[in-house]
């Protein structure tokens, strides 16, 4: 019988591309997904290559050149109300802002994922009390609840970005609970718990990486969102300390000048919104190829 | 392919009163980023008025692409229809206009799919939606339209219509859909086409067996032609006339249902009867006599006989062109190198037990 | 004749979520206290239309479902009784292949690893023994062992099918499971794969149950066959027997259902079996079948037929007999 069977091999014909190399062609038709892409790298290097980009120092004063106007001097997009180095603020700034973004965002992911999936996975009792408690997270407003727990913990930088973190962790859970009620309903679970797989390997091994591609848009969106909600506390002063050269609280601290130097609280506020934009764009994009309900 | 030139103008010439819709050379490509895929090649298929066509073919052979060239479902881009003419009642459906396609389909040309809940609409209620065809078309009042919706539901079948066209589809089992599906496909003035996709697919076997009895019927009651797709040998021998046998975006064989039971001349169409397990010759054999190999890719296909790699008698010409017709018959034609090499009779040798079933 | 696995009086009901507050949910009965058993070596088909409960039952022998009531003996033991140790032990002598060739393997998984999955779970031999073993395996199954760092995406669904079935074989079972195994695949693929099936029950002496809705599959390939109806059995025989002399009502007009692979003779049929499958929530008073049933009579409406041996291995539950 067996000779018969080896008869029967099979030969496969093509090579067919990965899922990956196939998202990675799409998003490549994908025009605002690419500008989103351009803008996250250039943010990205900016803040790695920050000490190499400006001759200046971010936190040098000279009162001799405040307020210079962008554009007319060595000083590109002019100094601010002590006489710092606009551009040189708005690179480092980033390095902040980057920090925020995944320390923040890797908060509510680690936490999030936990709690979607152990609610997902178990269902039943655990599954109502979680997605309760999380329902009630959603219903208060997102800034007041960081507000809230920047007030118990005290204003500074890291509170902000834990502040930012814990309040996200409600949209990481919920992202993460769907999909794996989507996954979990497949055959190759039951096939593997047939097998004998435990809980755990089902849990982390099996149905997480199958839910990667909506939890990689989420987080995407999210460190927009983080770097806009920092930018918010710092503005409040809940967030970053001065002198740091956060890019909210170089809007907060400028705003007086409104009037009379627009390019202090214009230069720092354009940063954010191209950053922001940026990691919004390259979210919707994924979502267009990662999301198997956008394909044919 | 001079035959088959030769066939379409004597058939223009003297039969053309009969045929209702006829496709001439009709080839449709899907352009994806791997490559292109040639779903449907050199394609010549008739349908008469008042018969049941069949085309019979497992996945990826062509023969839901083929439906939906019909009535112009393709999604284009990827998909192009490369060549061909596709005539419905002397015009060419491939020439008309979004405006005019949209006015036949529905209309003269009707389709019913696999998974009726799909294409009812979920918020209207059954009557209404069969109604609204009736209206669509005829200058009749709402009653009136109603009244003729209750006469359809009746002749599908439907059991106590006039409470069943108050419900709403999910309300309904899924052979009922099917059957409210059918009768908005009667719904229109003259019904001309029925495409039947995969009609009994989705369902269970003796609500399947419902389905095909009624087509059946249907097409005995009314002169309606129907274009059934499946995959299923069991569903051509209950309700078609005449069957073409797809593979990998050709045609291979094609004859009268009973002439292609009796005496299945394609090495695929034999292999497909005899992968069959009803197939009466099981009785108490073994193993099943299963076609090796699996559908060559149509990425890479080129114009060798796509069966080649699988075929028992495959020969090095199979390698290097499709065949030409073969006519076994004067309604049964097949497409295969080795048929055509054969002497005299091909058939008789070939079916083997086949005939006496 | 040894007996593998005894199933007595199974019950596995589900309970529905109800719409509307303060409602008694509403319980499917979808395996409704089923008996029967298998012997070592044999393959019982189990058919059925959708909503008979014939895949939950499979599922349930596997205590992949909870069960309501009854027991579920394999070897004498007590499945739903084993511990955690025994039910592991349980796992590798029970094995299932799946309906559905694309949901039945992880996506992310290359074929090697979903291959070594179980023996890495179960612990059992070297990294060298496994790649051997896998090796065997895939060529068994008729899969070129070069393509193990393929994933699944990129074999046909007959191919995949042949992985899971490896899959199931890494662990040398001694009893599987195929549930729909080859509902989804093309009629040639098919016959490829029940002759797979096939080889493998010569070669391995297996003991098979194979559920399917497919009649004739069903009757092709088992020695022994149950039909079921809306959780319950309605008739058991030899298949021989059962082809050639059913006696339920029900199981004739699934005979007659299947469409012919013949179109002589069609226009002058038996009369289809007409109406829908009734609802599991709520099954028809008395014999369930007596809605459709062309010989209903006034006592079926009433009373629930039991199981009776009529000859010797050929049960039927039908006031007829």
């Amino acid at each position: 019988m067996s000779t018969e069977i080896k008869e029967n091999i099979i030969e496969i014909s093509s090579e067919k591309n990965s899922l990956f190399r196939e998202a990675l062609f799409q998003l490549k038709g994908n025009k605002s997904a690419i500008i989103g892409f351009i803008i996250i790298v250039g943010f990205i290097l900016m803040a790695f290559l920050a000490p190499w980009l400006t001759p200046f120092e971010p936190n040098a004063q000279d009162i001799s050149i405040r307020k210079t106007a962008p554009f007319v001097s060595s000083h590109i997009l002019g100094t601010d109300d002590l006489g710092r180095d606009l551009l040189t603020r708005i690179i480092y700034g980033s390095r902040i802002s980057l920090i925020i973004g995944t320390i923040s965002v890797g908060i509510s992911l680690t936490f999030g994922i936990l709690i979607g999936l152990i609610s997902g996975y178990y269902g039943g009792w655990v599954d109502r009390i979680v997605m309760r408690f999380i329902d009630i997270m959603l219903a208060i407003p997102y800034v007041l609840l960081t507000i809230v727990i920047v007030a118990l913990l005290g204003p500074s930088l890291i509170n902000a970005m834990i502040a930012i973190g814990v309040s996200q962790i409600p949209q990481y859970a919920r992202v993460v609970r769907a999909s794996v009620l989507a996954e979990k309903e497949n055959d190759y679970i039951t096939a593997e718990r047939s097998l004998g797989a435990s809980d755990s390997e089902l849990m982390f091994k099996s149905i997480l990486p199958n839910c990667i591609a909506p939890i990689f848009v989420q987080a995407t969106l999210g460190i927009g969102d983080a770097i806009l909600s920092s930018a918010a506390l710092s503005f409040l002063g809940l967030g970053a300390q001065p002198p740091t050269s956060e890019w909210g609280l170089m809007i907060a601290s400028s705003r007086e000048f409104v009037t009379s130097a627009w390019w202090i609280v214009t230069f720092p506020g354009v940063a954010v919104l191209l950053t922001v934009l940026g990691f919004n764009l390259l979210a919707d994009g994924l979502r267009d190829v990662l999301d198997p309900r956008m394909k044919d | 392919m001079d035959k088959d030139a030769y066939t379409s103008r004597k058939l223009a010439s003297d039969q053309d009163k009969d045929i209702l819709l006829s496709m001439e050379d009709v080839s449709v490509s899907f352009y994806t980023h791997r490559g292109i895929v040639k779903a449907v090649r050199n394609l010549n298929l008739k349908i008469n008025k008042g018969e049941t066509l069949a085309l019979v073919g497992e996945s990826g052979c062509g023969k839901s692409v083929t439906a939906h060239t019909i009535n112009q479902l393709i999604p284009m881009p990827p998909g192009k229809i490369e060549n061909g003419k596709v005539v419905f009642e002397g015009r060419d459906l491939l020439k008309l206009d979004e405006k005019e396609i949209a006015s036949l389909r529905g209309d003269r040309i009707s389709m019913i799919f696999q998974e009726p809940m799909t294409s009812l609409n979920p918020v209207f209620k059954i009557g209404d939606q069969i109604a609204d065809v009736f209206l669509a078309h005829h200058n009749i009042k709402k009653e009136e339209a109603m009244e003729k919706t209750i006469n359809l539901l009746k002749l599908v079948k439907i059991p106590a219509p006039e409470r069943r066209i108050k419900d709403y589809p999910h309300q309904l089992s899924g052979g009922m859909r099917q059957r409210a599906m059918i009768a908005m496909a009667l719904a229109s003035p003259e019904p001309g086409l029925l495409i039947a996709d995969e009609p009994t697919t989705a369902l269970d076997v003796t609500i399947q067996a419902q389905i095909l009895r009624l087509i059946y019927d249907l097409k005995q009651d009314i002169k309606m032609s129907v274009l059934l797709i499946t995959h299923d040998m069991g569903v051509v021998a209950e309700t078609a006339d005449r069957v073409i046998v797809m593979y990998a975006g050709r045609k291979m064989e094609e004859a009268d249902v009973y002439s292609l039971f009796e005496k299945p001349s394609h090495p695929y169409t034999q292999g497909l009867l005899n992968s069959l397990p009803s197939n009466k010759k099981y009785e108490d054999a073994a193993r099943l006599e299963a076609i090796k190999g699996t559908i060559p890719d149509l990425l890479t296909i080129g114009s060798e006989c796509p069966f080649e790699n699988r075929c028992p008698h495959a020969m090095p010409v199979c390698r290097e062109s499709f065949p030409d017709e073969t006519k076994i018959d004067d309604d049964h034609s097949v497409w295969c190198h080795y048929v055509e090499g054969e002497d005299a009779s091909p058939s008789s040798q070939l079916v083997g037990d086949q005939g006496e079933k | 004749m040894e007996k593998i696995l005894e199933v007595k009086n199974l019950k596995t009901y589900f309970t529905l979520k109800s719409e509307k507050f303060g409602a008694k949910p509403e319980v499917v009965k979808a395996v409704n206290d089923l008996s029967f058993e298998v012997n070592k070596g044999e393959i019982l088909g189990i058919v059925g239309e959708s909503g008979c409960g014939k895949s939950t039952l499979g599922k349930t022998i596997l205590k992949l479902n909870h069960k309501t009531g009854g027991e579920i003996l394999y070897k004498g033991n007590e499945i739903f009784d084993l511990d955690a140790e025994d039910l592991k032990d349980m796992r590798r002598k029970m094995q299932m292949v799946f309906q559905d060739p694309f949901s039945s393997l992880n996506p992310r998984k290359k074929v090697g690893t979903l291959l070594a999955q179980p023996l890495l779970i179960h612990k059992l031999g070297s990294k060298e023994e496994i790649d051997v073993k896998i090796d065997k395996v895939m060529k068994e199954v008729g899969i070129n062992p070069v393509y193990k760092g393929r994933f699944p995406h990129q074999f046909s669904g007959g191919q995949r099918q042949r992985i899971g079935i490896a899959r199931a074989l890494m662990l040398d079972p001694e009893f599987i499971i195929c549930d729909e195994a080859v509902s989804a695949l093309d009629v040639s693929i098919q016959a490829q794969v029940l002759n797979l099936l096939l080889d493998l029950h010569d070669k391995y002496k297996f003991t098979y149950i194979f559920i399917a809705h497919d009649l004739a599959v069903v009757e092709f390939i088992s020695t022994r066959i149950i039909v079921m109806y809306l959780g319950k059995i309605v008739e058991t025989a030899d298949k021989k027997e059962l082809v050639n002399s059913h006696l339920h009502p029900y199981t004739k007009a699934l005979f007659d259902a299947f469409p012919a692979t013949d179109p002589k003779g069609r226009e002058n049929r038996d009369p289809v079996l007409m109406g829908d499958v009734p609802s599991p929530i709520n099954p028809p008073s008395g014999c369930y079948f007596h809605p459709r049933c062309p010989r209903v009579m006034d006592k079926c409406k009433l009373e629930y037929p039991e199981l009776k041996e009529v000859s010797s291995g050929h049960k039927a539950a039908c006031w007829l007999y």
